[in-house]
């Protein structure tokens, strides 16, 4: 047992951690997820050159090995950073799907350009009806000669505007929450019948709902076997809902710590509101809520890396944290920033928008509680 | 970074387990799952057993017979001690009076105690609260006035665990007044139970048990080579003990244990009802209590690792001890929740040793779960209560 970190992996994490204090100030954080495109395609392009998007990729397909630790120190630092450039969607969501399963053939289409950051990518893991049941897939694919025709709608799809490839689950068998007869479909976004709605977040990301209407895609996009879909989709939520529980712990550090400091400078009655009581109570009950954390997410990590089988339930357990004490630290720092916390112009009203929509993403609390529950039964 | 323990760590794991299935005497082991307290004589036979296997003191530095153990092996330890059922060292001595010893004491002060209690040939009990001091423990008023070679003690402790059994009683005394900041002036002084003017009596708690006395000092005589490090300077020893004494507090293993054994309870269909596990509701906050337990077993390891680097268990032990008293409350209720109407019965009598374990009403789990519970509310009030650790952390930690 060992809780050190690598050489590399500590310098993996000092360099995006100067990419954050250098490069992507609030200010500049602000600009970006305010622009139409809602990411720095600059920026993008230097992720890529500093290695970044080739971390998570094994070393003969050009990436540079790295796993869930390297995935944690990295995420831990977007989350300080409030960062909205879609490395999620990208390197997570679609190159987790497409590092498990994809051929040759595919990766050399696919894996290149997404590790290059020449290519925009999206995993459509969401419908209308699903809510957080990966499984609930309702989206058809019927299979016509060497094809098949797609049917259905994606809700909630992460970088769907802007993605170049979008990896669609649809159902090639079974009813509509079996687990069997689920396939992964790379189908480029540009096909014909595919309509895209892009929006923004409400946490300043970027998301589209996409409609499908008798695409039609060739067998060979296919990704991994047909029909047995769900345990790569359900590994590569895992791992995403993993990466946004580190991404959430570097918010509920750096909110916790902002709110310290700001109660040590705001002065009411003549005193700084920290030298209050009940306020200092509340700031170590969120000082213990991040330690808690901070913890789950290293046992989480450790175990994910270990490709320990009690991995699956670490991570809801995790997440079921992040949905009760994280979003302790969230309140109340809006709450302890008093009139300030509520106020576009300052950042911990974004990270509260963040922390908000981490809970909601891959499960909240209570399903994921459910979920620990039922994994150790 | 590693989850799994190394060749060497699993190594160390069997012999602990080892140790534990052939030197834990079985009828302690028995006493112990049936919910019978242990005698003095009981606690003492066991506590030489570990002297003699040299665990007694596994955070001792080794030239004190300390165990040397990595952060790892300690981890191992306390959960396999847990495990067996077995009790721990009683603090008093090994945990809490013997690294102010080891650190501020003299020569003479090392091995006129610390071989005492190691060996278990010397009880401790701790005297720092009394009727007017609590959490400002700074205000007590016992106090200790030279007078030649000797201090003469007039005062009272209380909350006083098992003062009753021990030999010893370290505390901290008044031996000036005229100071400019109250915690001046005090002072760590170790005092022979036994001496002329020390009385003991019993208070009974909640749960209806004897386990804390007031102990009263009426000009009782102490030499003076019982002051331990400088005269005055006993606030800052007993604040270096309290730090050591609130890592101890966590209790992350024996909540380990008490966890696992109330799983298998409520997966059983006790007295014919269909298993708790099956209530959603149920298993929900046993779920919550479980994760929030195994933050804290990282939390724990997590500062175990710092410490092994050389640093001093500090404020942050703090986050130990309230969120372990939390968490160690928090399954206290869920064992009185599970025990429903056999929590009731108030039957102390068949924890006697002499009662038939048979014709006992309900099991240990439930019949002892109220007593358990009621008992256990201590847990966030002694060693500094939990507000009390909040008012530290904000100052020393976040620097409020």
């Amino acid at each position: 047992m060992d809780f050190s970190i690598s050489e590399e992996q500590s310098m993996l994490a000092d360099s995006v951690a100067r990419f954050i204090d250098n490069d992507y100030d609030f200010e500049t954080r602000q600009k970006i997820a305010a622009s139409e495109l809602g990411y720095s395609k600059e920026l993008w392009q230097t992720c890529a050159e500093l290695g970044w998007s080739a971390v998570l990729f094994d070393e003969e397909d050009g990436g540079l090995g790295g796993g869930p630790i390297e995935l944690m120190l990295m995420m831990e630092q977007f989350g300080r950073g409030l960062v909205v450039e879609p490395f999620l969607a990208n390197l997570v969501l679609a190159g987790g799907v497409l590092r498990r399963t994809a051929s040759g053939g595919q990766k050399e289409q696919w894996l290149t350009g997404l590790i290059e950051g020449n290519l925009q990518a999206a995993l459509a893991f969401a419908e209308p009806q699903s809510r957080f049941n990966v499984a609930d897939i309702a989206t058809t694919a019927v299979p016509d000669g060497d094809e098949f025709v797609l049917n259905g709608e994606k809700t909630f799809v992460l970088n769907g505007g802007s993605a170049d490839l979008l990896i669609i689950p649809a159902r090639t068998a079974g009813d509509q929450s079996d687990h069997d007869g689920i396939t992964l479909f790379a189908l480029p976004a540009a096909s014909d019948g595919v309509s895209r709605r892009g929006y923004k977040s409400v946490d300043g990301l970027q998301a589209a709902e996409i409609t499908l209407k008798e695409v039609r895609v060739n067998a060979d996009s296919v990704l991994g076997d047909a029909g047995q879909g769900l345990p790569v989709l359900q590994s590569v939520i895992d791992e995403a809902t993993l990466a946004v529980c580190a991404e959430a712990v570097g918010i509920m550090r750096t909110m916790h710590e902002k709110t310290v400091e700001y109660s040590k400078i705001r002065m009411q009655f003549g005193v700084p509101i920290g030298s209050f009581q009940a306020l200092q109570h509340r700031m170590v009950d969120t000082l213990i809520a991040c330690e808690q954390t901070q913890s789950l997410l290293l046992w989480a990590t450790m175990l994910t890396a270990a490709d320990d089988k009690g991995a699956a339930q670490a991570i809801s357990a995790l997440k079921y944290q992040i949905g009760t004490a994280g979003l302790l630290v969230a309140r109340e720092a809006v709450q302890i920033h008093g009139g300030m916390g509520m106020t576009w112009e300052l950042d911990i009203a974004h990270y509260f928008k963040r922390m908000t929509a981490i809970e909601l993403l891959f499960g909240n609390a209570d399903h994921h509680l459910d979920r620990y529950v039922a994994l150790s039964n | 970074m590693n989850v799994n323990f190394s060749a060497d760590e699993l190594a160390f794991q069997e012999e602990v387990r080892t140790f534990f299935r052939e030197k834990y005497p079985g009828d302690l082991r028995r006493k112990r799952d049936h919910g019978i307290e242990l005698s003095r004589e009981d606690t003492i036979r066991w506590q030489k057993i570990l002297s003699e296997q040299g665990w007694a003191a596994v955070n001792w530095p080794v030239e004190y017979g300390g165990t040397g153990w990595s952060a790892i092996q300690k981890y191992i330890f306390a959960n396999e001690i847990a495990e067996a059922n077995a009790p721990d060292m009683v603090p008093f001595g090994v945990k809490m009076v013997a690294p102010v010893v080891y650190t501020f004491g003299d020569e003479a002060q090392k091995s006129r105690f610390l071989p005492d209690i190691l060996q278990s040939n010397a009880w401790w009990c701790q005297g720092y609260s009394e009727p007017g001091s609590g959490s400002d423990l700074a205000s007590l008023k016992t106090r200790a006035d030279r007078d030649d070679d000797h201090y003469v003690v007039n005062g009272t402790k209380t909350w006083t665990t098992l003062a009753h059994l021990a030999d010893w009683i370290f505390c901290l005394v008044r031996t000036s007044s005229d100071v400019a900041r109250r915690q001046e002036g005090i002072s760590f002084l170790l005092i022979d139970m036994s001496t002329p003017g020390v009385t003991v009596k019993p208070i009974i708690t909640i749960e209806g048990d004897r386990e804390v006395n007031e102990v009263h000092f009426d000009n009782v005589r102490v030499p003076i080579d019982n002051l331990v490090g400088e005269e005055g300077k006993g606030w800052t020893y007993g604040k270096v003990l309290l730090e050591h004494e609130r890592t101890n507090l966590a209790g992350v293993a024996r909540s380990k244990y008490r966890m696992r054994r109330l799983k298998q309870k409520i997966s059983q269909p006790l007295h014919g009802a269909v298993p708790l596990l099956n209530d959603r509701i149920f298993s929900r906050k046993v779920a919550a209590t479980e994760i929030e337990l195994k933050a804290l077993e990282y939390t724990d390891l997590r500062t175990l690792a710092a410490v092994a680097v050389g640093k001093a268990p500090g404020p942050e032990s703090s986050i130990l001890k309230i969120r372990g008293t939390e968490v160690q409350q928090a399954i206290d209720a869920l064992f009185l929740e599970a025990a429903g109407y056999y929590a009731l019965p108030y039957l102390p009598a068949q924890y006697d040793e002499d009662f038939p374990v048979e014709e006992r009403l309900g099991s240990v789990a439930e019949t002892k779960a109220s007593l358990q519970y009621f008992n256990n509310r201590k847990a966030s009030i002694y060693g500094g209560s939990n507000e009390i650790q909040k008012n530290i952390v904000a100052k020393h930690v976040l620097g409020l």
